[in-house]
């Protein structure tokens, strides 16, 4: 044990006189683990949301019973299965408007619903009779209580006018959901003895078919062992994942690096412990126990970055998944000890994986091998070949993908091949570029410049593969999100058609606003609205009324259409479709779609399909007064205005006025169109900070590579140097070789990188969300980004070239010394 | 002390077998010291690589005291060299990073034998005392030679094996030098094997052996 101690000291003493490199290996595993357990912990506290959301009074983790056809179904089925022994509990679900949010409530039966309803939360005896008897209570998750600005006890007036039972907190429910008794709901919701489900508990004893007692009336659902929100929300946690993965990949480079510089740093020293005694057995033990100790710190280190991250970037990832899915994710991070754990595995094996090359050498080292430092220089040309070979197969995996996957997963398989493949090829790219150079050069001194940069290759291939992976990556999602935010820009344009927007109270509140705006001689056009929901093929789907108007028929944004489209929706047999539903349920122009509507069923002809963005919900919009006709139940609260632009500040004025109506309930087209454009850009936000993290730490990987380099450069420049060219200009053309690798590979990076955002804009997309959109280059913008790059590359080279510029000459004579 | 009989020893070389040693005898007595020379190339080096267990026989037989080295385990090397044998490199082979005390110390205490005692007598007699602090590269060739001869007497082994120890130094430090591990030696009264290029220095040892085509001359 004691020798094994002193191993391990002489091992650690490298460090100490080596601390830059040390600091290059910690600060790897730091990033590696800091941005992986970053992502993870914000993926584990959305799929604990979805899981309590999942679990609220029996949702998709507990086995119901639903109407097959329609939303709800008469609340006396309920009462049958009872009698029959059937342990069924009625449940109703709905949507209301509470200041100015539109809520999930839900109406549970507490006498009645089943124990083993997931990990619901449970109330108690004393809390059941507050929460039945009068006036009853509204249960409510902290975050919601926050969300809508409201105290506890409060009684909250609905849209309709109907007030709720007052808000009572119960710390363990979903946030973005009210829970109230079944008859309150009925009566909020307007859906009088209706119920959307029923939840199935377990039998006493076996009950009578189901057929015998409802007929098909009713059909069982079994639980789900994944829900459509998890289902919905996959691709943007494994967007998430892609990144932390990225830069894990990243900063295992950074490892990789360190270790395998200071393996053959140290080679003479374990050449020296094996020649005084130490057995290679203990030597090798020990170099594993002093790895796993580094990882170990540095594990701990980065899981408390990454901890900061989560928490940094948690707010952005929560107000991208409520906007883009619905999905409500508290912003305060709680973590379970499996991600300590799994962070501080990551770690360790990130480290072994990354050191592994260096560990087997080590193993497989003879005693008499001679030391020769970046030994691995010499074997650069098989290597490469190795590496391209390794690459095309690599690529050849991407193609097959590309051409038979079909899943999100194929699709970030492509990404994945493409990226892995380019990485791989690189290194072979930059040595026939920088041999072409070599071979153009007259003077002795450019002649020398190539040749030097690619025998400097080797020991750079590593930080530039980073370079060029990050910078790629970078290129890619930013063309992604610059095409999505001017489609979405020209998109607003079109589809915020009315110039100022109103949210009646209630209908009552509609009517009287209308009749006021008649009466005005500022208002050009008054154009009502109206939203109503529908399960369609088993998917919520919500049914959008617009008005017969010129305006719409010339800026609404149709991507496909029949002909005469607009004229064919007046009458009402008619759609047009989202979309991203007409991916859902593969319907095309000219097919037909049966909704469930209380009338029966209502069939429309599908006549166009239209782009909407950031909607988590299919859609299909119809004449808003075939709507009112299908649906009465449908609130005429929403109307549009077509107004002068002069005259809007006057009329919103009036309007204030008139109707006490607020800021939430009265807004002009800019001010909507404003708040669309925060909300997209805070979408995108976790997307930059990830990006901008991505290219620091290959930044990082670049400027730790040639400061474990820069000392092993010096034979190579001291002869120079003793020829008369001085430091100052050694400096400069170390900085020139630098920035020119660096240059080469962000020109490479740029064609990856829009391969990538195709990758993303084709085949992600469209899979994650059902958009596609269309593909667009920005030149300035890739300009920018090279730049980026090489200034990060100028800042990773300055450390570096700056001391060899300010070098005591006795260091560089010491080269000649040593060489006795 | 060391008996060694018939010994051989083939490299390969661009395919080609290079038979170094070709059945050496040896033997050498403890207190009893030796030096060896011959051309580049003639085994000096390999022979010693054997004696030391840094390489393997092809055959033959190599006997340390009671241990028959070729017979030993990859592990049994190790303790061998650990325990019995001092080894000087003619590239002194420190370890940077740690100090000239370090360095000193640093085989007797893997192997458990460290004695501070004898360790203070062989800084003063190396003449190291001011040096404890500094490290490898700080220090002269001589004076790391110095480090490295006392590196591999703290274990008061009962063989010092030199390749080439003075190779790296001027003639003057040379002598003083050897001069240092002669007395050390006679101290410890451990056998001491030197490979040599310098006649003039294998002439200040008790017997001058050569190597020559793989042969003891």
């Amino acid at each position: 044990m004691r020798r094994a101690l002193w191993v391990l000291a002489v091992l650690l003493s490298h460090w100490r006189r080596h601390k830059m490199q040390f600091a290059t290996l910690l600060i790897g595993l730091i990033a590696a683990t800091a941005l992986w357990s970053g992502v993870q912990a914000i993926n584990q506290q959305a799929r604990n949301a979805y899981d309590r959301a999942a679990a609220t009074f029996g949702g998709a983790r507990t086995a119901m019973l639903v109407a097959p056809d329609t939303a709800t179904f008469p609340q006396e089925l309920f009462v049958r299965l009872r009698r029959a022994g059937w342990p069924v509990s009625p449940a109703l679900e709905g949507r209301i408007q509470l200041n100015g949010h539109s809520v999930r409530l839900l109406g549970i039966e507490p006498i009645t619903l089943p124990a083993d309803v997931g990990n619901a939360p449970r109330l108690g005896a004393s809390d059941l009779s507050s929460f039945v008897a009068p006036p009853g209570q509204t249960l409510v998750a902290r975050e919601t209580l926050a969300d809508l600005q409201e105290q506890e006890g409060a009684a909250l007036p609905i849209s309709s006018g109907a007030k709720l039972p007052p808000l009572h907190v119960l710390p363990q429910l979903v946030p973005g959901v009210l829970v109230v008794d079944i008859g309150v709901a009925q009566r909020l919701l307007n859906k009088p003895d209706q119920v959307s489900r029923l939840l199935i508990g377990k039998p006493r004893g076996k009950p009578a078919p189901l057929a015998s007692i409802v007929g098909d009336q009713l059909q069982r659902v079994e639980p789900n062992a994944e829900t459509e929100l998890e289902r919905l929300t996959d691709s943007f946690h494994l967007n998430l994942t892609a990144f932390g993965l990225l830069s894990f990949f990243v900063g295992l480079f950074i490892v990789n690096s360190a270790v395998g510089l200071a393996f053959e740093q140290r080679l003479p020293m374990l050449r020296t412990l094996r020649a005084c005694g130490a057995s290679a057995r203990l030597v090798n033990t020990v170099l594993v126990i002093e790895l796993v100790a580094l990882a170990l710190i540095a594990g701990l280190i980065g899981l408390a970055c990454g901890y900061f991250i989560a928490a940094a970037l948690l707010p952005d990832v929560a107000a991208s998944l409520r906007g883009l899915y619905g999905a409500q994710i508290p912003g305060q991070l709680s973590l379970r000890p499996e991600w300590w754990l799994a962070g501080i595995g990551i770690s360790i094996a990130g480290a072994i994986v990354a050191a592994a090359t260096s560990l087997i050498k080590a193993i497989r080292m003879p005693v008499l091998a001679t030391a020769q430092p970046r030994a691995w220089q010499q074997r650069q040309r098989r290597w490469l070949i190795l590496q391209s070979l390794a690459a095309c197969a690599v690529f050849a995996v991407a193609l097959l993908l590309l051409r038979y996957g079909v899943s999100l997963v194929a699709g970030f398989g492509v990404l994945a091949a493409l990226m892995l493949g380019a990485a791989l090829i690189l290194p072979a790219l930059l040595d026939i570029l920088l041999l072409m150079g070599q071979r153009a050069a007259r003077k002795p001194l450019a002649q020398w410049f190539w040749a030097d940069s690619r025998q400097q290759l080797s020991g750079l291939s590593l930080a530039l593969m980073a370079l060029l992976l990050a910078l790629a990556v970078n290129v890619g999602v930013s063309t992604m999100v610059e095409t999505f935010s001017r489609t979405f820009i020209g998109w607003l344009d079109g589809r915020l058609a009315a110039d100022v927007y109103i949210s009646a109270s209630d209908n009552a509140q509609g009517v009287a606003i209308r009749n006021w705006l008649k009466e005005r001689s500022d208002v050009q056009a008054i154009l009502s609205g109206g939203r109503a929901e529908a399960q369609v093929e088993g998917q919520p789907v919500e049914l959008l009324g617009l008005p017969d108007h010129a305006l719409y028929r010339e800026r609404w944004p149709l991507l496909e259409t029949a002909p005469r489209a607009w004229t064919q929706l007046v009458p009402g047999n008619a759609a047009f479709i989202s979309e991203q539903l007409s991916r859902r349920l593969n319907v095309r122009v000219g097919d037909v779609i049966e909704v469930p509507a209380p009338g029966g069923t209502w069939e429309l002809d599908i006549v166009g399909i239209y782009a909407d963005y950031g909607n988590p919900r299919g859609q299909l919009a119809v004449n808003v007064a075939a709507l009112i006709r299908h649906f009465p139940q449908t609130p005429r609260t929403r109307i549009g205005l077509i107004v002068a632009r002069e005259n809007i500040p006057g009329l919103i004025a009036a309007l204030h006025k008139q109707f006490a109506l607020d800021d939430r309930s009265v807004a002009d087209q800019a001010t909507v169109k404003a708040e669309s454009i925060r909300i997209f850009n805070r979408t995108f936000a976790v997307t930059s900070a990830l990006n901008a993290f991505t290219l620091g730490v290959a930044g990082i990987a670049l400027l730790t590579s040639l400061l474990t380099l820069a000392n092993s450069r010096l034979p190579q420049l001291a002869p120079l140097w003793a020829i008369g060219i001085t430091r100052p200009r050694l400096a400069a053309i170390e900085l020139a070789k630098t920035l020119s690798v660096a240059l080469f590979t962000s020109l490479l990076a740029v064609p990856l990188g829009l391969a990538v955002a195709w990758c993303l804009i084709a085949i992600v997309n469209v899979k994650a969300f059902g958009w596609r959109l269309p593909f667009h280059v920005f030149p300035l913008q890739l300009a920018e980004l090279v730049a980026v790059a090489l200034f990060a590359s100028l800042l990773a080279a300055l450390l570096p070239v700056a001391r060899l510029a300010r070098m005591q000459p006795a260091n560089l004579v010491k080269v000649f010394a040593n060489e006795r | 002390m060391l008996s060694i009989r018939n010994l051989s020893k083939t490299f390969s070389s661009a395919g080609e077998p290079v038979h170094v040693l070709r059945g050496v005898d040896l033997d050498l007595k403890a207190g009893e010291r030796v030096a060896l020379t011959g051309e580049s190339g003639s085994g000096k080096s390999t022979l010693l690589h054997l004696i030391a267990g840094l390489d393997a026989a092809d055959s033959g037989t190599i006997l340390l005291e009671d241990t028959e080295v070729t017979e030993l385990s990859d592990a049994g090397r190790a303790g061998l060299r650990r325990d019995r044998i001092g080894l000087v490199f003619q590239q002194f082979n420190l370890i940077p990073s740690l100090s000239v005390a370090d360095n000193l110390a640093f085989q007797a205490r893997i192997a458990g034998r460290h004695d501070p005692a004898w360790s203070r007598e062989l800084t003063e007699r190396l003449g190291l005392g001011s040096l404890l602090k500094r490290y490898p590269e700080q220090l002269s060739g001589g004076q790391q030679q110095r480090v490295a001869i006392g590196r591999a007497l703290a274990t008061k082994p009962s063989l010092l094996l030199a390749d080439e120890p003075t190779g790296n130094l001027d003639e003057a430090t040379a002598d003083d030098v050897l001069a240092l591990t002669r007395d050390l030696v006679a101290r410890t009264g451990c056998g001491f094997l030197m490979v040599t290029h310098s006649l003039h220095l294998a002439g200040t040892l008790d017997r001058h052996l050569t190597l020559h085509a793989g042969r003891i001359a």
